[in-house]
């Protein structure tokens, strides 16, 4: 009984912060600095989550050869970059990456 | 964008990202089990709280026999980045009827705001998109569908399914496919450079709260650059 509380209450407070803003827009007035920071939030927040993705292994930053996930990674970031497109980009990491574990 | 175009486009952008959430769904529901976690409640964890990395969180500490507000308080701090994508998505949905905003709001993950964002944004010409809400839902429902389905096969099939596939790769891969083309500034770059350096420094904080600081870093330094006339 206290697993399917202990759930709806986790779904609950889940829903409220992705609701949080939806919810409030129209109601109140921003602070002035609030728009500004708008356009930011896909790139700051994406990259928030890849970027330790790449440079972590174990929990320590490992930034040489030996982390084959990181150089695959910049090598699509490289082909995101030049060509923009999404399959090219994924094909070409996970390309770098087959090839890579395999020096 | 009719709504089925709209629907459609959320659907196929967040295609290449169940590729690397199908692992993440069966571990869960492996991890889940191991936990003394009954099948039911566990497939029930996905649709009520519908959070990845939350629900591994909540598995293990209903495993460790954690008090209930505590381990509520941890998924709260877990999911406190969706709140960035709740304020970065409202001025779209502005004028939607409340279900739809209901909807939106239980649909709105990381994958499905990243699998839609770069459709919602506004052209060249300044306007927003048509149906904007439809590409969400496109998204949200892919990718609910998809969690829903490899939890499943983790709870059924369990520990018999190949996990060391490096499927799980193509989270970062796609993300940087989505990133990459929309950092066309050099605020926007620096924005990136501040998110990263800070997001792997806090790396060790518990509750993924570094994720989040990453990202309100990368907001400061973005938005003090972007405020200097080009």
């Amino acid at each position: 009984m206290t697993l399917w509380g202990l759930m709806l209450l986790s779904g609950a407070l889940t829903f409220a912060i992705r609701y949080s803003f939806i919810a409030a827009e129209g109601h109140y007035l921003p602070p002035d600095r609030f728009p500004r920071l708008l356009p930011f939030v896909p790139v700051a927040a994406l990259t928030a989550l890849t970027a330790p993705e790449l440079m972590l292994v174990g929990g320590a930053v490992e930034l040489g050869t030996g982390n084959s996930r990181l150089w695959a990674g910049v090598v699509a970031i490289a082909v995101a970059a030049i060509g923009r497109s999404t399959l090219l980009t994924i094909a070409s990491g996970f390309l770098a990456l087959f090839l890579l574990q395999r020096i | 964008m009719t709504p089925g175009e709209a629907f459609s486009t959320g659907l196929r952008a967040v295609m290449p990202l169940l590729l690397g959430v199908a692992p993440f769904g069966v571990i869960y529901g492996v991890v889940a089990l191991q936990s003394g976690i009954p099948a039911v409640a566990a497939m029930a964890m996905s649709t009520i709280v519908f959070a990845g990395s939350a629900q591994f969180l909540l598995a293990q500490l209903v495993g460790a026999g954690a008090p209930i507000l505590l381990t509520a308080g941890a998924v709260g701090l877990i999911n406190l980045r969706h709140a960035l994508y709740s304020a970065s998505v409202a001025p779209l949905l502005a004028r939607l009827p409340q279900r739809w905003k209901i909807l939106l709001a239980y649909l709105l993950t990381d994958e499905a705001y990243a699998a839609a964002i770069p459709h919602l944004l506004a052209d060249a010409g300044g306007r927003q998109p048509a149906n904007a809400h439809w590409i969400l839902f496109g998204s949200g429902a892919g990718l609910w569908c998809g969690w829903q389905i490899s939890t499943l096969a983790g709870v059924l099939v369990g520990t018999r399914l190949p996990a060391d596939m490096e499927l799980d790769f193509a989270l970062p891969l796609t993300f940087i496919a989505i990133v990459v083309p929309m950092i066309s500034t050099r605020a926007l770059f620096a924005a990136a450079i501040a998110a990263s350096a800070t997001a792997v420094a806090l790396a060790a904080l518990p509750y993924k709260l570094g994720l989040f600081l990453g990202a309100l870093a990368g907001l400061a330094v973005g938005s003090a650059l972007g405020r200097r006339p080009a």
